[in-house]
């Protein structure tokens, strides 16, 4: 307590909370950022390990030897699945029980809010088809889910695949937990409708049939997607909905499977290389870490895994890549690599718990911890902190006047940032339902589909907000001159350092993303000198311009540059698809930047026109 | 001011029943934050249920109310929502009223002072005007009935209204100087709760002060007085547990509830600092540190009393605000009780420290709860450490605005007496120094 209860100890500390702000919060931000790019560079990052007991010391070793059968069922797969136009349901559940499976179908129905224009889709029907492998040594109390998504054309292999493991490990002893093989169709909904009802509870809108067999609680999941006979390597995505990811063990456990068999695995599509410590491949982990960070923070599931972590399942897509490399892995091996992540999966005690569930991935070899990156973001929180403290000591340096009037000023006073407070989240609250309430009318009116109708509305609704608070703030008769703005900035200040503080806690990416943008913009915003360049600086750094920015980063650092136009029809798609995101499967983004980033936004474009 | 006050109520009754009618009622009363197994709405309707089978409520582990509450809502349990409301009125009106009487007695005092030239010739700029205080008792209801944690434990439905309100009234009644009235709610807040015995002292002295008894150990009248309050005391509690006892025809409740309360063996995460701990430790340590934690609410009463001995009602709120601290099963509700204070003391303004940094500490904190809840108990990716370390803030940050409060009215009566400007030895402007 004696720094701060000492007078002039504590007026050392504000005069260099205040003297040096500046380059303080200067040198805050380049920490920031430089301790972020660090986290990519080998040397500083974790090695890889394996914290769980029951996977790490046990020994498995594979037999698989179905590959010719695996290959004669996605012949058929693919055959039957074209003739009924989608899932093979009646030719799948014949199969699977032939194979000794207990199978069983679920049907489900989803209207979505307004036409799905990429994967061309509005009313969807579909058909899970799903068998469960009983336990030999077991009761059914645990389960494993390996899934795959049924689409026309696409996927067949890794459907055959999955039939061929299932022929497989029917004639295995070993098995301690129930084996689920999940065919769903429309991939996530499909999914989501499956599992609302393996866990019968209806989070979303879905309504599907009971479900007519369970196994025991599901302990992990893999989700297969393979469309050629043979591999050249595989890609493993992480990523969740909301950001959430697996247990590293399971990443862990995916590598030392493919090490095994020799094959090559890769991570955000971008190879292994082994000079991590020159300045090449440093830029290589970066461009692999940049594009986690950017999927992550998008919030979107890479794969039909990323509905499973949210009922605590760890779980992980693995996709076959067949590239123009020379050396092609076939289906033996393949199931080899499977069969082994099954087998040590059979082998756990608990839940995988041991290893991390925060962390970034620069290589699948090196990984950073909550505990590695976290300072990242506090060096950015920290300037708003300072920014906030000396505004705070300003303002109550600012001379009150006589103390009679006190009383007559503080209503007024208290309203004038109230009001704005209040507009800014009226404009969220229109942004979020307006558009999709509006979408009838729309169409009606102009000539636009029912998708462009709801994400221009939404983008006209955001530009408006532009507009409108500070019109609001001339009509109120009183200002307080200074204390005014200072204090709508200290109040915006603060709610920014809140927001960002609790969505990096659950989605570290989006946080950073947002820290990295809107701090600077946020510490920079002020109704004096400069307003037109401050102004435009605080557009660029808008939640909108940064959306735009990162679809035109990602597609760069995925070596797949794009043009402005492109940049623009990805920008709206991406909107329909976060609008749908939410709608479809509770992904948190979309309200949280409508709900509360775009209002905190608005009150800092407020804080530069005050006058 | 009472059309503001009426406004206010009418507001916040809104605010109530219009989150009673949205789906987010059940989410909240699920809340870990706002109810305790202690008081959650879900226990006492179990209680009911088990009471209506003519089985003893107390006869499962789920019930930790008090017999009078349940009978109590025996008879209202189809108009719950609108005593909730009710009571959180009463609360904010016992509050109104408690504010508007001390503001009299400080000025009526405050001028004595100045008669008797008790004060230095400069603090005029500390001294406080009518104009000042007059919107404080619609400032102390609006903090009260307008707080979220109010707010909250009242969609909750989470019997620490009541416990509020019994203590608001309880204020309220050892303000007007009604000794009788005083010691029934006293030893009501107490049948409910067990801590509020804590108060015993603080109401006992601004009683005594009322009635011009000089509170000094040699001085006899003081201890008839004190024997007079206690024996109201004590047999107004022996009427309230006898009154359980012939409603039930068993003491199964003393167990049930202050066993409950004292011995803590539902550790269910809250806000507090005891189910972590108790989680962690090792059974063989249990009954030591759980005795420990426990004196710790009843530790500060006596020092406290001897320092300030002459502002009982400043007393009343440290011990209320340490209540709602240190004790076992705290809430966000008993948070809002002291907060409704705060007002009454705004002219400590100057003199408060460490005010925005407490602030922003609880604001954050609060508002983590529920996420780091998430991440723990839905996300799976956080663990308990996490969310007990957001307790751990939450409650430094009550234990810094309390102490903070505390500095700044010894430092407002120093300098009252001493003068606003101090002069060093060496004729310099001296300092204050805590060490």
């Amino acid at each position: 307590m004696g720094l701060l209860s000492d007078p002039n100890r504590r007026q050392v500390l504000t005069n260099l909370v205040t003297r040096m702000n500046t380059p303080l919060c200067f040198l805050c931000y380049l920490a920031g950022i430089t301790w972020f790019m660090g986290l990519a560079f080998e040397p500083f990052a974790l090695r890889m390990y394996t914290s769980e007991n029951a996977m790490g010391s046990t020994m498995v070793d594979e037999n698989f030897v179905y590959g010719d059968r695996a290959l004669s069922y996605s012949r058929e797969f693919s055959g039957h699945g074209k003739k009924a136009g989608g899932m093979p349901v009646d030719w799948l559940v014949k199969t699977m029980t032939g194979l000794g499976l207990e199978t069983h179908t679920q049907t489900f129905t989803r209207t979505l809010p307004f036409p799905d224009e990429i994967r061309e889709r509005y009313m969807v029907k579909g058909t899970n088809v799903y068998g469960i492998l009983r336990a030999s040594r077991a009761a059914s109390t645990e389960s494993i889910v390996l899934s795959t998504p049924v689409e026309i054309r696409h996927n067949n292999q890794a459907g055959g695949l999955l039939l061929a493991l299932a022929s497989y490990f029917r004639g295995q002893i070993h098995w301690a937990k129930d084996i689920i093989f999940l065919f769903n169709e429309h991939d996530m909904i499909g999914m989501e409708a499956w599992l609302e009802a393996y866990h019968d509870v209806n989070v979303t809108d879905i309504s599907s049939s009971v479900m007519q067999g369970r196994a025991g609680a599901i302990q992990a999941a893999i989700t297969i997607e393979m469309s050629s006979d043979v591999v050249t390597s595989f890609d493993i995505s992480v990523v969740g909905l909301n950001g959430q990811l697996p247990n590293l063990d399971l990443v862990n456990l995916f590598t030392s499977f493919c090490q095994k068999n020799g094959v090559l695995c890769t991570i955000q599509g971008k190879l292994p290389r082994t000079d991590g410590e020159t300045l090449e491949g440093y830029v290589h982990s970066l461009n692999t870490m940049l594009m986690m960070v950017l999927k992550q923070g998008s919030g979107k599931s890479q794969g039909d895994h990323g509905l499973f972590l949210r009922y605590h399942i760890e779980a992980v897509t693995i996709r076959g890549i067949n590239s123009f490399r020379q050396y092609k892995f076939d289906m033996v091996t393949i199931g080899k690599v499977f069969e082994g992540m099954v087998r040590k999966l059979n082998n756990l005690l608990e839940r995988l718990h041991q290893s991390y569930f925060f962390y970034l991935l620069p290589s699948l070899s090196r990984f950073a911890s909550i505990g590695y990156y976290m300072p990242a973001f506090i060096f950015l929180l920290l300037i708003l902190l300072l920014k906030a403290l000396d505004l705070w000591i300003k303002l109550l340096q600012v001379p009150v006047c006589p103390r009679d009037c006190v009383e007559e000023d503080v209503g007024p006073g208290f309203l004038s940032i109230l009001t704005p407070v209040f507009i800014c989240h009226a404009m969220g609250l229109a942004l979020y339902y307006v558009p999709l309430l509006c979408q009838d009318t729309a169409t009606d009116h102009f000539p636009v589909s029912e998708t462009e109708a709801v994400v221009l509305t939404s983008i006209a609704i955001y530009v408006a907000g532009l507009a409108l608070p500070h019109n609001t703030q001339r009509v109120l008769p009183i200002e307080m001159a200074d204390c005014g703005w200072m204090t709508l900035k200290l109040i915006s200040i603060l709610y920014l350092a809140l927001l960002l503080g609790c969505i990096t806690l659950i989605n570290f990416s989006l946080g950073f993303i947002l820290a990295v943008t809107l701090v600077p913009a946020a510490a920079l915003a002020q109704p004096v000198s400069h307003k037109m360049l401050n102004a435009l600086f605080l557009l660029l750094m808008s939640p909108a311009t940064v959306l735009m920015l990162c679809i035109y980063l990602y597609h760069e650092l995925a070596e797949y540059p794009i043009t402005l136009l492109e940049c623009w029809q990805l920008f709206l798609q991406a909107i329909a698809e976060s609008i749908l995101d939410h709608h479809l499967y509770g992904s948190i983004v979309y309200p949280f930047i409508v709900f509360f980033v775009y209002p905190c936004w608005l009150l800092l474009w407020n804080v530069v026109f005050w006058n | 001011m009472a059309a503001s006050l009426v406004l206010a109520l009418v507001v916040a009754v809104t605010v109530r029943a219009v989150l009673f009618r949205s789906s987010l009622a059940e989410f909240i009363s699920e809340r870990v934050e706002v109810v305790s197994p202690l008081n959650s709405w879900k226990r006492v309707v179990e209680g009911l249920s088990l009471l209506d089978l003519g089985v003893s409520p107390y006869s499962g582990n789920v019930f930790h109310e008090t017999p009078l509450i349940i009978y109590l809502f025996h008879f209202l349990i189809d108009y719950a929502e609108f005593v909730f409301m009710t009571v959180d009125v009463i609360t904010a009106v016992a509050l109104y009223i408690v504010a508007d009487d001390y503001n009299k007695v400080v000025f009526r005092k405050q001028r004595h002072s100045f008669e008797c030239q008790r004060y230095a010739p400069d603090v005029i700029t500390l001294v406080r005007t009518p104009k000042e205080m007059y919107h404080i008792p619609l400032k102390v209801a609006l903090f009260y009935l307008l707080n979220p944690f109010s707010v909250l434990t009242c969609v909750a439905k989470s019997t620490c209204a009541i416990n509020n309100a019994i203590i608001a009234i309880f204020v309220l009644a050892t303000v007007k100087g009604s000794a009788f009235i005083s010691a029934i709610f006293l030893a009501l807040a107490t049948y409910q709760s067990l801590y509020p015995i804590a108060l015993f002292a603080p109401a006992l002295l601004y009683l005594a002060q009322k009635d011009h008894v000089s509170v000094n150990l040699h001085c006899g009248a003081f201890y008839v007085y004190f024997l007079k309050y206690a024996v109201m005391f004590l047999g107004c509690l022996l009427v309230s547990l006898c009154l359980s006892f012939f409603l039930l025809s068993s003491w199964s409740f003393v167990p049930s509830t202050y066993g409950f309360i004292l011995s803590v063996p539902d550790l269910t995460p809250n806000i507090g600092l005891f189910w972590y701990f108790f989680a962690e430790m090792f059974e063989h340590f249990r009954l030591f540190f759980v005795c420990v934690f426990q004196i710790n609410v009843f530790f500060y009463t006596l020092p406290l009393s001897v320092r300030l001995r002459d502002h009982p009602m400043f007393f009343m709120f440290i011990q209320i605000a340490i209540i709602a601290i240190f004790k076992s099963y705290p809430t966000v509700g008993d948070v809002a009780l002291y907060m409704a204070f705060l007002p009454m003391w705004s002219h400590l303004y100057r003199f408060l420290r460490n005010i925005f940094v407490v602030t922003c500490m609880l604001i954050s904190s609060s508002v983590l709860f529920p996420v780091l809840w998430h991440l723990w108990i839905y996300a799976g990716s956080a663990n308990s450490n996490f969310y007990y370390a957001i307790t751990l803030a939450f409650n430094v940050g009550q234990i810094l605005l309390i102490s903070d409060y505390f500095y700044a009215y010894i430092r407002r009566e120093y300098h009252l007496v001493t003068g606003l400007h101090l002069k060093s030895k060496d004729g310099k402007e001296a300092h204050i120094v805590l060490k």
